[in-house]
Order: structure tokens, then C-alpha cells, then sequence
């Protein structure tokens, strides 16, 4: 059997590739992606606890958080449709009419 | 070394590798196959977890329906503008990755997590026990995620549609 500590080492990496996707894609659409991959990393610590401490309470948070992500994807990618309408670009280094 | 050792080796081996092509890659259609093949690897750690109904749903939900929704988005956009690639940013996002990635990794294996794991059950993660728990513990927030689902869905349709 696979200790726990191998498996939190292994979303802790994902987590953080998922960190480098968000900080340096300049792509709204791999942002969104690499968002994905952070939320499957936190599913897979979820798991992972779940089975070593026999707690069927981690899978049904997993449940909760698939149906959160599937809501995040269908709105974030509506607004990135509605962006590239106006503004002809994916770049999130040109949405800027916010910045101070 | 156990079979359910090497295996898990290779699997993350493979899962990492796809995650780097899903943030490296410069072809964003390349980036989204990539993100599939990292969703079915972790789907099948979902059942070495003894989780088969998590892991049929995460094949479900997550490398069905929103890997197509993905997909779809890219196509009906078409963006083919190349980003530039500026060394600098590239190297203080990982580097800011990787003190991440150690400091959670240390936090996260501080010895206090339990080694063996509790013996589960025969039962131990079949649709019928998450069912069960799904539907008498946790059935409040099962409800208000579907209230989440609809506002989610007319959000979707109003943001996309077309002005008059």
C-alpha cells in the first residue's frame, strides 16, 4: 500500500503547476485550464485522506467540488467568449480598464 | 516493491509530465488534450483509492462534459494570436511554483499523517455508501448545489448571448 505522505506530495506538485499556469499563461483560456488542474490536485488530497481514514465524508466533498468546478468552467468560459467579442484578444494583460 | 507501489510510480510519473505539457505547450488545443490525459490519470488514483464511483464521475464530468466545453470554446474562437514569451515572467512564475511546491510538500509531510491506512470496509466507497451519505448527511448542500447548477447555467446564457 502507498503511504498517504506519497500521494499529498504528488497534489502539492500538481497544485503548484497548476500555480505556474494561472501566474504565466497569457492565455485566458489556459488559465482557466490550469485552474482545473489546481481543483483536481485539492480532489485527489480529498481522496487520499478519505481512504486512509475510512471516511466517506472526503468523496462526497469531491462531489460538491466536481459541481463547482463544472459551474466555474461554464462561467468563466461564457465571460471569455463575451471578452474576445468586445476586445478581439485573449490576452488577460490587455483587460486592464480596471487597473489603477 | 509492492505492484501497488510501482504503479503509483508510473501513474505519477505520467501525471506530471502531462500537467507541465498542459501549462508548457504553445498550441492551446495541444494544452486541453494534454488536460485529458491528466484527468483519466487521476481518475485512476481515484480508484486505486478504493473511490470507483468518483472516478467514473471524474471521467464523466470532468474528460467529458467540460473537456468538450473547452474544446468547443477554442474552436468557436479560433485564437491564433501567439503570446509572446517573456523569460523573465516565466522564471519568477516558477520559481514562485516551486517554493510553493516545497513549502506545501513539507507542511503536508510532517509525519502526523497516518502510514498504514484504517481497513476499510467491504463496502468502502461503493455508489451505495456515497449515496447514502450524500442523501442523509450532506443533503443541504446537495440541494444548494443545484441551485448553484441553475444560476450557473442562466449566467452561462446570458453572458453569451448576443447583443441585439
Amino acid at each position: 500500500m502507498v503511504p498517504l505522505d506519497y500521494y499529498l506530495i504528488l497534489s502539492a506538485v500538481i497544485f503548484a503547476i497548476g500555480v505556474i499556469g494561472v501566474l504565466v499563461r497569457r492565455n485566458l483560456i489556459v488559465v482557466l485550464m490550469s485552474i482545473e488542474l489546481m481543483l483536481n490536485a485539492v480532489n485527489l488530497t480529498f481522496i487520499a485522506f478519505s481512504r486512509y481514514l475510512a471516511s466517506m465524508q472526503g468523496q462526497v466533498v469531491v462531489i460538491f467540488v466536481m459541481a463547482v468546478a463544472a459551474a466555474e468552467a461554464v462561467i468563466g468560459l461564457a465571460i471569455v467568449i463575451s471578452v474576445f467579442r468586445h476586445r478581439r484578444t485573449l490576452d488577460p494583460q490587455e483587460m486592464q480598464l480596471l487597473k489603477w | 516493491m509492492d505492484a501497488s507501489v510501482i504503479l503509483f510510480y508510473v501513474i505519477s510519473v505520467l501525471l506530471v509530465l502531462s500537467s507541465l505539457m498542459v501549462v508548457f505547450l504553445r498550441n492551446v488545443v495541444h494544452c486541453a488534450l494534454a488536460l485529458v490525459v491528466a484527468l483519466f490519470l487521476i481518475a485512476i488514483l481515484f480508484v486505486m483509492l478504493h473511490a470507483p464511483m468518483v472516478g467514473v464521475l471524474q471521467v464523466l464530468v470532468y474528460a467529458g462534459a467540460i473537456m468538450v466545453l473547452f474544446l468547443f470554446v477554442i474552436m468557436f474562437l479560433n485564437p491564433t494570436a501567439s503570446e509572446p514569451r517573456r523569460k523573465l515572467w516565466w522564471g519568477f512564475g516558477s520559481a514562485a511554483a516551486l517554493l510553493l511546491a516545497a513549502s506545501l510538500a513539507a507542511l503536508l509531510s510532517n509525519g502526523e499523517a497516518p502510514a498504514d491506512p484504517v481497513t476499510a470496509t467491504e463496502t468502502f466507497g461503493s455508489p451505495e455508501t456515497l449515496a447514502k451519505s450524500l442523501f442523509t448527511d450532506f443533503v443541504l448542500p446537495f440541494e444548494i448545489t443545484s441551485v448553484l447548477l441553475l444560476v450557473a447555467i442562466i449566467g452561462a446564457v446570458v453572458l453569451a448571448k448576443r447583443e441585439p
